[in-house]
């Protein structure tokens, strides 16, 4: 896709390292170094500071459309998106009506088209209408305009053995992959919160670790077994940690992603927080854990366990927030600050360089979706999807200047490093100078 | 003295002691023949109830009324709660009323807290779910040292679904403060997680506990918990947790019996132990009361009684 227009971006640190020019024409990078060279007319960026990375792709994206407009629109959710340096965001399942047919998926990927802020590339529901027993048809799916290769009834977890046997094998057939919501239901039944001494005083219904833990041991096993690809979604536990590095150490086909607030955030939260005690802005599903939980799932995200940062971005109305703790929705919206609680938890630590932030948030969630053009190097002839980050600023987060339509986050009055100055995507900005274009 | 009692936990040695001290002094006027103090007149106080609770409403209704203030009782059942009003419009519309406490039992652990963040007047938590019910511990406490004197150094054994009592929550935490020994006795499966980090003994085996036991307080058990697998039956856990005359004998001379109500006779306790001589349980009635005036009180008047009020 042409867009007429060449950007120049000037002095970018690609990755991290030394400042080099970039130039976009055609939807391409045309030209890198001293060779970026502009023509006439063209627009000059100055990236003096900022570090140029691969445009961020999201594996886990709540876009609420069809369904909960109230909450987020493919339109809000996408600008949301491009300003948190996104180029791509797979879209969940769990609207209403549930995209478990190719005419959803259609719908979702034809609205992220139109509103052109960033790739929607949508999720299929694994079972109809996540209901856990029939598989939805996840081949229709697949060979629909929006080509689904990644299937999730996220929510909810694809609890019975068999049908998540079946799942895995049946999507071979056209290199897809499961995306487990590992979740054991009878162990969390009327769950509100990670099960630990928090919850004990708390006097809230605990959400054990094994619950977790058991499904992804389970789920590893039956991936060997049929040779296929499992995701396992928003890891939150040490002992997960511990049951994906056996399984990769096996040579098994298993991926894993982290939310951001998992990287950051603890149950102690729920008891005390400058919000208050029982405050559902913390509640989500899976539940924050404990200190050490966060320092493993930061290590197994460094050394590469863990394969990717995913947002869980959840959108909620105000009123499904402002309510008693066992009344709220859960979820947190994220992608406005994923990339800076990321550069908090894992470059301010030293656990990664900013090449390694692009391989976590582009490279390889492209790769577990099969996404073409998106995580690919940042040099001449690749697709021009680039985010230009700052990450010198330090900041109070102030939800009121979200595009999301929803103030879920659990961030607000924290101070952050970092800010999203500009997204490309295929050499149209869609950010610049922080602002939505 | 804070604002609000939400949690056991809020208060200080020191302010335990006020309020045991206030309901001490209290406690004479609810065996007068007027039992009326002036000291709230003029002050609302809503009685703002999502579960049913009868006996701790009225006593919360009475500890008001007593101190002459004015007393709205909101209950969730019929109102606009039950067309699906949130918790915060009807803060708000309390609020809008001119409420200067508001007492709420809610089902969700938390809600109070919530509350509190919605409403400039004290809340007083009047049990949340599986959390808390602050004033119980107080009536509890009350009771304990009118009988044994002190509590300080006291072994006060509490028995029971631990896991799903507010009850037990709540006293862990005052008696903690108060400097008694707590141990709680229970299944495994009604204790909590992660017990061990609190600030009390656990065991398994009540007969074991008795013997070093000054007040045994049995804990509520519902028969439905055995649907769920946390005893096998109602039988069995009778039989390894309830409070039978033999369990009774086990116990020092002058230990006491405590049930914060309502009781299951011959699940948890015998009929015979709660109507003893060493049960506490109608006492316990008649301290909530006092206790509820003394918290209203302290929260609503000043920090001790006026010497004309005495």
């Amino acid at each position: 896709m042409s867009t007429g227009e060449e950007y120049l971006i000037k002095g970018a640190r690609v990755l991290g390292g030394e400042p080099a020019d970039l130039l976009l024409r055609d939807g391409v990078i045309a030209a890198a170094g001293p060779d970026a060279t502009a023509g006439p007319g063209a627009h000059v960026i100055d990236a003096d500071g900022l570090i140029a990375l691969p445009g961020l792709v999201d594996l886990h994206t709540h876009l609420r459309e069809p369904g909960r407009e109230d909450a987020e629109t493919v339109a809000s959710g996408t600008a949301a998106a491009a300003l948190g340096g996104f180029t791509a965001v797979h879209a969940m399942a769990n609207t209403s009506p549930v995209a478990d047919t190719a005419g959803v998926v259609e719908q979702v990927w034809r609205l992220g088209r139109q509103a052109g802020h960033c790739d929607v590339q949508p999720v299929g529901a694994v079972t109809t209408g996540l209901g856990g027993t029939m598989l939805a048809e996840l081949g229709a799916m697949a060979d629909s305009a929006a080509r689904v290769r990644v299937f999730s009834d996220d929510g909810k977890c694809v609890s019975d053995a068999v049908l998540m046997r079946r799942a895995l094998e049946y999507v071979k057939a056209f290199d897809g992959v499961i995306a487990q919501h590992a979740q054991e239901p009878r162990l969390t039944e009327g769950a509100q919160m990670n099960e630990g001494d928090v919850s004990g005083r708390l006097g809230l219904v605990g959400w054990p670790a094994v619950a977790e833990e058991a499904i992804i041991a389970r789920d590893c096993l039956l991936a060997a077994h049929v040779g296929s690809r499992l995701h396992v979604c928003h890891v939150s536990t040490a002992g997960s940690v511990e049951i994906l590095r056996w399984a990769k150490s096996k040579g098994w086909n298993v991926t894993a992603e982290v939310t951001p607030h998992h990287l950051l955030l603890t149950d102690e939260l729920v008891e005390s927080s400058p919000v208050g005690s029982y405050n559902p802005i913390y509640k989500v599903n899976p539940p924050l854990r404990t200190r050490e939980d966060v320092e493993a799932l930061r290590a197994a995200l460094a050394d590469g366990t863990i394969d990717c940062v995913a947002t869980d971005h959840a959108p909620h109305p105000v009123e499904d927030k402002e309510t008693e703790w066992d009344a709220a929705a859960m979820g947190m919206i994220g992608l406005e600050t994923a990339l800076s609680v990321v550069q908090e938890a894992m470059v301010e630590t030293g656990l990664l360089d900013w090449a390694g932030v692009a391989d976590r948030m582009s490279v390889r969630p492209a790769a577990i979706g099969r996404l073409s053009g998106h995580g690919r190097p940042i040099q001449p002839g690749e697709v021009a999807n680039i985010t230009l980050y700052d990450p010198a600023p330090r900041r109070g987060v102030e939800p009121s200047g979200f595009a999301s339509r929803s103030r879920n986050t659990p961030y607000t009055g924290l101070t952050l490093p970092g800010r999203v100055v500009a997204t490309f995507l295929r050499g149209r900005p869609t950010v610049l100078e922080g602002k939505l274009q | 003295m804070r604002r609000h009692l939400i949690s056991a936990a809020d208060l200080s040695k020191d302010d335990a002691l006020l309020i045991l001290d206030t309901a001490e002094e209290l406690a004479a006027v609810s065996e007068r023949s007027v039992k009326k103090l002036p000291t709230l007149r003029g002050r609302t106080v809503v009685n703002l109830f999502f579960e049913d609770s009868t006996r701790t409403r009225i006593s919360f209704e009475a500890a008001a009324k007593r101190l002459s203030a004015d007393v709205i009782n909101f209950s969730a059942k019929g109102s606009s709660v039950s067309k699906g009003e949130s918790l915060k419009d009807t803060a708000l519309t309390l609020e809008a009323m001119g409420a200067d406490a508001v007492v709420i039992r809610h089902s969700a652990s938390g809600a109070p807290h919530r509350l509190a963040s919605w409403v400039r007047g004290s809340v007083l938590n009047a049990g949340d779910g599986t959390h808390e019910h602050p004033t119980q511990a107080l009536l509890d406490a009350f009771t304990m040292r009118r009988r044994l004197g002190k509590l300080d150094g006291r072994r006060v054994t509490i028995v029971g679904d631990v896991l799903h009592s507010r009850v037990a929550r709540s006293n862990v935490l005052l008696l903690g403060t108060l400097g008694a020994e707590v141990t709680l006795v229970a299944p495994p499966t009604l204790l909590p997680v992660a017990v061990e980090t609190w600030p009390c003994e656990v065991s398994y085996d009540l007969d074991a506990v008795l013997p070093k036991s000054d007040a045994v307080m049995m804990l509520r058990v519902q028969r439905e918990r055995m649907n769920a697998a946390y005893f096998p039956s109602a039988r069995e856990y009778s039989r390894r947790y309830g409070l039978d005359p033999d369990r009774l004998a086990k116990m020092p001379d002058d230990a006491l019996v405590m049930h914060p109500g309502p009781m299951n006779r011959g699940m948890e306790i015998a009929a015979d132990v709660a109507d003893s001589a060493r049960s506490t349980i109608v006492e316990q009635v008649t301290n909530g009361v006092t206790i509820r005036m003394a918290v209203l009180y302290l929260l609503l008047g000043g920090a001790a009684l006026e010497e004309g009020e005495r």
